[in-house]
C-alpha cells in the first residue's frame, strides 16, 4: 500500500523553480532517502509535502487522500510530520513542553513522552531543561521526539546531521534504528551516502529541482549515484555533461 | 615583475588563509590562473568557495597569504582598485540599481569600474550588454527583469568594467537547460575575447562544459586540482560531497 505519493509536484521560491515535476511514491513502512547537491530542491520538496511551502503544481497524496490544498496543520492531523532543517525548537520552552506540543495533531497511537525518552535516553536528564540550552544532538533528539509525539504515519526528516559532529550523528542514527524498522514511513534527506544507503530501501537523487535517479537502495552503484548527483556521464574514460 | 607573473599567471594566490573567529574558512590555499584559462571551483556547501572569491576580489581581507594580479601584490588593495586593474566579479545574488535601466547599470560599471569617460564608457556599456545578450532589454528598468535577465545583467555589469579576469559566483543556478546552454555560449565567447575565468558553481555539469580545469575545495583546503575528468573521478572529491558512499 502506498503511504505517500508525490505527483508532478512543482514549487517556486519567487522566480526560482526549485522543485520541477517531481513524482515518486513511498510504500507504507518504506524508507526513502533524498540525496542531491546543495540547492537541488530537497528541503523545498519536504516542506511542500508537509504543507510548509506552497506547491505551484502537481499533487501530494497521503494514502488515497489528496492533501495538496490542505494547510500544514491539517496535514499533520492526517499523519505527516516534518523534522525541519535546523530543528526549529521553541528555545524558551523546556524539552517536555516541546514534546507535548507534538500531541496537538490529536492523533492516537503508541508514542508518548515515555517512549520518546526510551528512544532518546540522552533526553531524560534534560527533560526540564530549556531547549535553547541543549547541545545540538539533544536538540535534534527533541525535534524528532516532538514529531513522533504526533503519531505520524509519514515522518519527514531533513538533514539530521546538519551542524552535528559525526559522533553525535552516529548516536542519533543509533537511536533511530528501531524507529526505522517500526513501520513508520520515512522520507529522509541525508548528505552522507553510506549513511543514507544503510537506512533507506529507496534512493531518489535530485539535481536542480528534478529527480534524476530513483532506485532501490540495494541496486544502486556508487558510479550511478555520483553521475546522477553531478549530472555527469562517463563513457570510455571521457566525461560529458548530461543535458 | 614577480616570479608568479614571470611564469605567465594572471592571478596567483599563495598561502591564503581566512578565519572567522575560531572557524578556519581558508587554509593555506595556493593556485595560479593563466590568462587563457577557464577554471571552475567546486566543493560541497561550506567548503570556502565564496570566501575565496571574496578574498580574491577584495571584499574580504585574508589573515594570511598574498594575492598577485598581473604581477602586482594586490593583497591590501580595496575591491574598487582591483576592478580598475581588470579583476572583475559577479555576485551570487544580483543587486543591480533597481530604478535604473539595464544600460544605465552598465554605464555605471563602465564609468566607475573601468574608469572610462562619456563616449568610451557608452561604447563599452553597449558592448557588454550585447555580449550578455541584453540589447533588446537595454532600456528596461532592472527591477522589471526576470531571474535569467537579472543574472545576465550581473554579467553585463561586470563586463562593462572591462575585466581581464572575471570571477563568477554561482551564476548557473535555477536556469533551464536552454538558458544554461546560452550561459555556456556566452562564457565561451568571453574566453575567445581572452578574458580569464574563475567560476564557482554548484551545477557541475554546466561548469564542465566551459572549464578546462577544476579545483575542488573542502573545509577550506584545495583537495584536487586538474582536468575536469580527473577531478570529478577523484575519490577524495566524491567523498567530500557524498561521504564514504557505497563500495
Amino acid at each position: 500500500m502506498t503511504a505517500l505519493a508525490v505527483e508532478h509536484l512543482d514549487a517556486h521560491h519567487g522566480q526560482l523553480h526549485a522543485v520541477r515535476d517531481v513524482s515518486f511514491t513511498v510504500r507504507s513502512g518504506g524508507r526513502l532517502v533524498l540525496i542531491g547537491a546543495n540547492g537541488a530542491g530537497k528541503t523545498t520538496l519536504l516542506r511542500a509535502i508537509a504543507g510548509a511551502h506552497p506547491a505551484s503544481g502537481g499533487r501530494v497524496l497521503l494514502g488515497d487522500a489528496d492533501v495538496t490544498a490542505l494547510p500544514a496543520n491539517r496535514r499533520a492531523a492526517l499523519g505527516v510530520a516534518l523534522v525541519p532543517e535546523g530543528r526549529r525548537l521553541f528555545a524558551d520552552m523546556t524539552v517536555e513542553e516541546n514534546l507535548l506540543l507534538g500531541r496537538m495533531t490529536g492523533r492516537k497511537g503508541t508514542w508518548n513522552v515515555e517512549r520518546v525518552l526510551e528512544t532518546f535516553p540522552n533526553l531524560r536528564p534534560r527533560f526540564k531543561a530549556r531547549a535553547g540550552d541543549l547541545s545540538g544532538g539533544e536538540q535534534q533528539a527533541t525535534a524528532i521526539g516532538r514529531a513522533l509525539m504526533g503519531n505520524p504515519d509519514v515522518l519527514l526528516l531533513d538533514e539530521l546531521s546538519l551542524g552535528l559532529s559525526p559522533l553525535v550523528v552516529d548516536r542519533v542514527y543509533e537511536s533511530l534504528d528501531a524507529l526505522m524498522h517500526s513501520g513508520t514511513t520515512i522520507v529522509l534527506v541525508e548528505q552522507d551516502l553510506s549513511r543514507a544507503l544503510a537506512v533507506a530501501d529507496m534512493v531518489v537523487c535530485m539535481l536542480e529541482g528534478r529527480v534524476v535517479l530513483e532506485s532501490p537502495a540495494a541496486d544502486v552503484s556508487r558510479e550511478q549515484v555520483t553521475e546522477a548527483y553531478f549530472g555527469l556521464r562517463r563513457e570510455s574514460g571521457a566525461m560529458e555533461a548530461v543535458s | 615583475m614577480s616570479a608568479a607573473h614571470a611564469n605567465g599567471a594572471i592571478l596567483t594566490a599563495a598561502g591564503l588563509g581566512k578565519r572567522f573567529n575560531a572557524l578556519v574558512v581558508l587554509d593555506a590555499v595556493d593556485f595560479s590562473i593563466r590568462p587563457d584559462e577557464a577554471v571552475g571551483i567546486v566543493g560541497p556547501n561550506g567548503a570556502g568557495k565564496t570566501t575565496l572569491l571574496n578574498v580574491l576580489s577584495g571584499a574580504l581581507k585574508p589573515n594570511a597569504g598574498t594575492v598577485h594580479f598581473k604581477g602586482n601584490d594586490i593583497t591590501g588593495l580595496p575591491a574598487a582598485w582591483r576592478c580598475r586593474m581588470g579583476l572583475g566579479r559577479t555576485h551570487q545574488i544580483p543587486r543591480p540599481f533597481a530604478g535604473m535601466t539595464v544600460l544605465e547599470n552598465a554605464l555605471v560599471a563602465a564609468t566607475h569600474g573601468a574608469g572610462l569617460k562619456r563616449g568610451e564608457a557608452y561604447d563599452q556599456a553597449i558592448a557588454a550588454i550585447e555580449l550578455a545578450g541584453m540589447l533588446k532589454v537595454a532600456n528596461r528598468r532592472a527591477d522589471t527583469l526576470g531571474l535569467l535577465d537579472r543574472k545576465r545583467l550581473e554579467l553585463a555589469r561586470s563586463l562593462a568594467a572591462r575585466p581581464q579576469l572575471l570571477l563568477l559566483d554561482e551564476i548557473g543556478g535555477g536556469l533551464t537547460d536552454a538558458e544554461a546552454g546560452e550561459l555556456v555560449a556566452t562564457i565561451q565567447e568571453l574566453r575567445r575575447r581572452e578574458i580569464a575565468i574563475v567560476w564557482i558553481e554548484h551545477i557541475v555539469h554546466v561548469l564542465v562544459r566551459v572549464a578546462d580545469r577544476l579545483i575542488c575545495m573542502d573545509a577550506g583546503k584545495i583537495i584536487a586540482d586538474g582536468s575536469p575528468a580527473e577531478v570529478m573521478a577523484d575519490p577524495e572529491v566524491v567523498r567530500a560531497y557524498l561521504g564514504v558512499g557505497p563500495q
